[in-house]
């Protein structure tokens, strides 16, 4: 049989076999010894010849630097009062990277902390939706005894970061929330919006959410410190290294008396309602009060969602700040600066009209709240009487008086810090014809006359009229304190000023609308201008006291004090308050009274606290309890069934 | 000799490659110690592991080569069907199916097919007339000997250890005396074939490829393994970082620091001095398993050394290769040093084979 071959030559014997093998058994050899070299110089070059740069990797792998995120600079009021301050407080963090086992960590975790239920959820829930890089707060404000018990397990707890920080913490509660608003963890946006700063993802760290934490953002941040240290591949901590640390934000020194804010908001009860109060001469905003608010503490340690809930179906609006963001009718307030207007004119101010109970344009009947007889400027503000202000802005016509109102600083956007600020509107024919192409009529002329119709302002608005009728100058307001040039007069001659302020001077200490409400003291005089706005208009008792509540007419009141030499104005609006004197007017006195005499004030408020139940604190804790013990099913307030 | 008063026996154990091989586990259970974090986790198994093969070699030293020869056919056959077995009934673990649990160990049979394959085939080629070593009938008995079990391991999929026992059959061909010409023929042809296999590769497979060739395009991912392993090697130095002071491996930044990537790990702590000691004792072993295998008379004895040498060189040289980056990962342990069983179970077996082909190289020596 032939075979096929693959060498030629003579046939292979087993000596030549033996031959053979010991030939490829040495090649085989060599072949071993030569790798066996390789590898030896191989790994001589990675450890000795690249030693330096594998030591740097190494050292890049094991030593991290973190971020030490800075104190958040302090915002005290005018006379250095702290308002918005940093407590040393101790954190737990999840780092969902880092997470090994979620189930066990989280009931692990549970039982440490005593965490609720609903708490529990909320972190399985942020854990399900978060980006692995984003730290999940788990707790704040530990006790010693749950910082110890966690710092104990952490060797075992993957994934979690205890960190010894500061947390913000507003001493005046309430009182504050819709002027500072309040910090929270930055969340995707404001990371993206940074340009994916680190500092932003960094445990403990928290930007300004709202109001002027929000927008003195960087000024109150400051510069983060930064941490050497070892850390292991899953980034747990093995030792500090070396520690820069951080530089804390500048102080934010605000125009607010601290002390007058807190009054004004506990001034104003359980009313919803907001209070501002101004220097007259210069500007400063003094307070900013709106009620109710929430609570700036616990919204920056993470609102939860029931008590979130509670707050957005509140009828009495917690969550806007009505003093900016809210905007009424002024009704009868926005009569002092139709006034300023008549006596710019050149209207008499001796000159009367005779009030009949209302006025007539052509088949409609325009009415007034009292048959008032023969009124003259000073006695129709006093008495506010409509048919004289009927009568005399229709003589001297709307572009006149909203122009007036307009220099008053009504309907205007005021540059301030603040996040955002409705500013409502003066109308006149142009802007009825761009809103809703339409001629501007006599009626309409008749109802801006008294603050009604289209006209609608926010109360700061409101207050910087009162201010600047009292002192005469175009002042602006402002939040932060500082060196500002003297606000300018206005252009406007003095007896206009006068005629106006003995008119509203009149309105509580003579024969006017608000005569309960003179100030307790003696010397110091208030003057104001009350005013009721409709919220609805339906038939003869729209708006009165039977009416549910959110239908009643909103109380307002504009004021300044002392009448001679005016240092302080201001503006209360009661929402559905049922009218200016009965209302706003009796807050304003109140709030007028701590300026001058801080012991009266509390003596007179003591009593009405006793009658709400409580200081803010107290009735909102009651508040809240009541909100998670109501019975299930029950549809919640303002709950469109 | 000094030794000259213990039983002969004991005096004739190849003691250098014994005191390396003792050595070598010895050096293991200190880095397993560190690799734990100071803990005997790993290395009191690994040392207990140790003692227990230890006994095995030397147990198998004693038998007659004769034996290994007709027991290689059977081996071969019952180490086949439990290949097949593990793809019937063999667990996932890992990814991959490589395991049979017989109850009282997780039985790794492509582990065992590595000494069987080099037994098998040396038993073929020195059944085979030394005339016939030209002819096709040399030629594909071995190759469907290595290609049906490196088929079923590939199939597991397992590329490091197919390779392995397609390395070390292809080993007892070449040394068997096959023309010199095939092996040239075949390198060309891998040449031309491997692109054209590569397709057929896992995406997992493919990825640790690109990733071998260039680790830096992707530190933390696939390429991870890679480039963490040099960098332990790499910031170790001469001399080390010291005992129980690698952060690498304490770290949790080396992957696997104490199976596959072990030298690593001791790189870090002990430095070049720690590697080059290893590669020496390493070197000495398979020096002696060389002149075990040339010092044979009989073909199978020949072949099966040559082969089972071969076999502990393939271990050694791909998983030093691969720590250093110069191989792709292809999950090989370094035998003796990393923690687990099935590897120095494997390279027990090779050496009390080794032990018991020199045994009788001694008898024939002395009976001239």
């Amino acid at each position: 049989m032939k075979r096929r071959r693959f060498g030629g030559g003579p046939p292979v014997t087993e000596a030549g076999q033996t031959q053979s093998f010991s030939r490829r058994a040495f090649v085989l050899g060599t072949l071993q010894s030569g790798v066996a070299v390789l590898l030896a110089g191989r790994m001589g070059y990675i450890a000795i010849a690249q030693n330096e740069r594998y030591r740097d990797l190494a050292e890049s792998n094991r030593v991290q630097t973190r971020l030490i995120p800075p104190r958040r600079g302090w915002i005290v009021d005018r006379h250095g009062h702290p308002m918005a301050i940093n407590r040393a407080d101790i954190r737990v963090d999840l780092i969902p990277d880092f997470i090994e086992d979620k189930d066990r960590l989280i009931a692990e975790l549970t039982r440490l902390l005593a965490l609720p239920p609903e708490e529990v959820q909320r972190i399985r829930a942020d854990l399900e939706r978060g980006e692995g890089f984003q730290p999940v707060p788990v707790a704040e404000h530990l006790t010693e005894q749950q910082y110890y018990s966690v710092k104990v397990h952490e060797p075992d707890l993957s994934g979690v970061s205890v960190l010894e920080g500061y947390s913000r913490s507003y001493p005046a509660g309430a009182a504050v929330g819709h002027l500072l608003g309040y910090v929270g963890t930055p969340n995707q946006r404001d990371y993206d919006a940074e340009n994916r700063n680190p500092l932003l993802i960094t445990p403990g760290f928290k930007v300004g959410k709202e109001g002027l934490e929000k927008v003195m953002e960087q000024r109150l941040r400051g510069r983060p410190g930064a941490a050497r240290v070892e850390v292991t591949a899953r980034g747990r901590l093995v030792r500090q290294l070396q520690t820069l640390p951080d530089v804390s934000g500048n102080a934010l020194r605000t125009t607010i008396d601290a002390e007058l804010q807190a009054f004004a908001a506990r001034r104003l009860g359980e009313e919803s309602g907001s209070c501002v109060i101004l220097d007259c001469n210069n500007g400063d905003i003094l307070a900013l009060a709106s009620m109710p608010a929430y609570d700036p503490n616990s919204f920056s340690d993470g609102i939860s969602h029931s008590e979130w809930a509670m707050m957005r179906e509140d009828e009495r609006h917690p969550l806007i700040n009505k003093t900016l963001n809210a905007l009424y009718p002024p009704g009868s307030t926005f009569k002092p600066a139709v006034a300023m207007a008549l006596m710019e004119a050149g209207v008499d101010p001796d000159e009367t009209v005779s009030c009949g109970g209302g006025y007539t344009l052509g088949s409609r009947r325009f009415g007034c709240l009292g048959v008032h007889g023969p009124m003259n400027l000073h006695r129709a503000i006093a008495k506010s009487c409509n048919t004289y202000f009927y009568t005399m802005g229709r003589r001297i016509g709307i572009e006149r008086f909203s122009a007036m109102a307009k220099r008053l600083g009504l309907g205007q956007r005021y540059d301030l810090p603040v996040v955002s600020q409705s500013y409502g509107t003066i109308p006149d024919p142009a802007w009825k014809q761009r809103r809703y192409r339409q001629e501007w009529s006599q009626a309409d002329t008749l109802n801006a006359a008294i603050g009604q119709g289209y006209v609608i302002l926010n109360p700061l608005q409101l207050a910087v009229m009162a201010a600047r009728v009292a002192s005469g100058r175009d002042v602006q307001p402002r939040l932060v304190l500082d060196r500002y040039p003297p606000a300018r007069p206005l252009p406007f001659a003095a007896a206009s000023f006068e005629a106006v302020r003995s008119g509203m001077a009149e309105v509580v200490n003579g024969n006017g609308t608000a005569g309960a409400s003179r100030l307790p003291l003696d010397g110091i005089q208030m003057a104001g201008k009350t005013g009721t706005a409709q919220v609805r208009n339906i038939g003869a008792d729209r708006g009165r006291a039977g009416a549910a509540w959110r239908y009643r007419d909103h109380g307002l009141f504009v004021f300044f004090a002392p009448v001679v030499q005016p240092r302080y104005a201001g503006a209360v609006v009661i929402e559905h308050g049922l009218g200016g004197a009965r209302a706003a007017a009796p807050v304003a006195c109140d709030v007028m009274t701590f300026l001058f005499d801080k012991a009266k004030a509390e003596e007179r408020l003591a009593p009405l606290e006793a009658q709400w139940g409580g200081n803010i604190a107290e009735r909102m804790a009651r508040r809240a309890a009541a909100w998670a013990n109501r019975p299930a099913g029950a549809p919640a307030p303002g709950d469109p069934a | 000799m000094a030794l000259g008063f213990l039983p002969r026996p004991i005096r004739e154990l190849p003691w250098l490659m014994l005191i390396c091989v003792v050595a070598i586990a010895g050096f293991s259970t200190l880095v397993l110690y560190s690799a734990a974090g100071g803990r005997m986790t790993y290395a009191q198994p690994q040392g207990m592991r140790f003692v227990l093969f230890f006994g095995m070699a030397i147990a198998i030293s004693r038998l007659r080569p004769e034996w290994f020869k007709k027991a290689a056919f059977p081996a071969y056959v019952v180490t086949l069907v439990l290949l097949v077995v593990v793809e019937a009934l063999g667990f996932v673990g890992g990814g991959a199916q490589r395991w049979v649990n017989l109850g009282i160990i997780n039985l790794q049979p492509s582990e065992l097919m590595k000494p069987v394959i080099i037994l098998a085939c040396a038993h073929f080629y020195s059944l085979l007339p030394a005339r016939e070593i030209r002819g096709w009938s040399a030629i594909w008995p071995a190759a469907l000997l290595i290609g049906i079990p490196a088929g079923l391991i590939l199939i597991q999929p397992d590329l490091g250890t197919a390779t392995m026992v397609v390395f070390g059959g292809l080993t007892v061909m070449f040394l068997a005396g096959l023309p010199l010409r095939l092996f040239a023929g075949g390198i060309a042809f891998l040449a031309v074939a491997l692109p054209i296999a590569f397709s057929f590769l896992h995406d997992y497979q493919r990825q640790r490829v690109f990733i071998f060739m260039n680790p830096e395009t992707d530190p933390l991912g696939t390429g991870y393994h890679i480039t963490q392993s040099k960098i332990a090697i790499g910031s170790g130095g001469l001399t080390g970082v010291g005992f129980l002071n690698g952060t690498q491996s304490h770290g949790g930044y080396l992957p696997e620091p104490h199976t596959d990537f072990v030298f690593a790990t001791m790189a870090e702590e002990w430095g070049l001095a720690g590697g080059i000691f290893l590669i020496l004792a390493f070197a000495l072993i398979l020096r002696w398993g060389m002149r075990v295998a040339t010092d044979s008379r009989d073909r199978f004895s020949r072949l099966a050394a040559a082969g089972l040498t071969t076999t502990i060189f393939f271990y050694v040289a791909i998983n030093l290769m691969m720590v250093m980056g110069l191989a792709p990962v292809v999950g090989i342990p370094l035998p003796l040093f990393s923690y687990g069983g099935s590897a120095m179970m494997t390279v027990m077996i090779c050496l009390g084979v080794l032990m018991a082909i020199e045994r009788q190289n001694r008898r024939e020596a002395r009976r001239g």
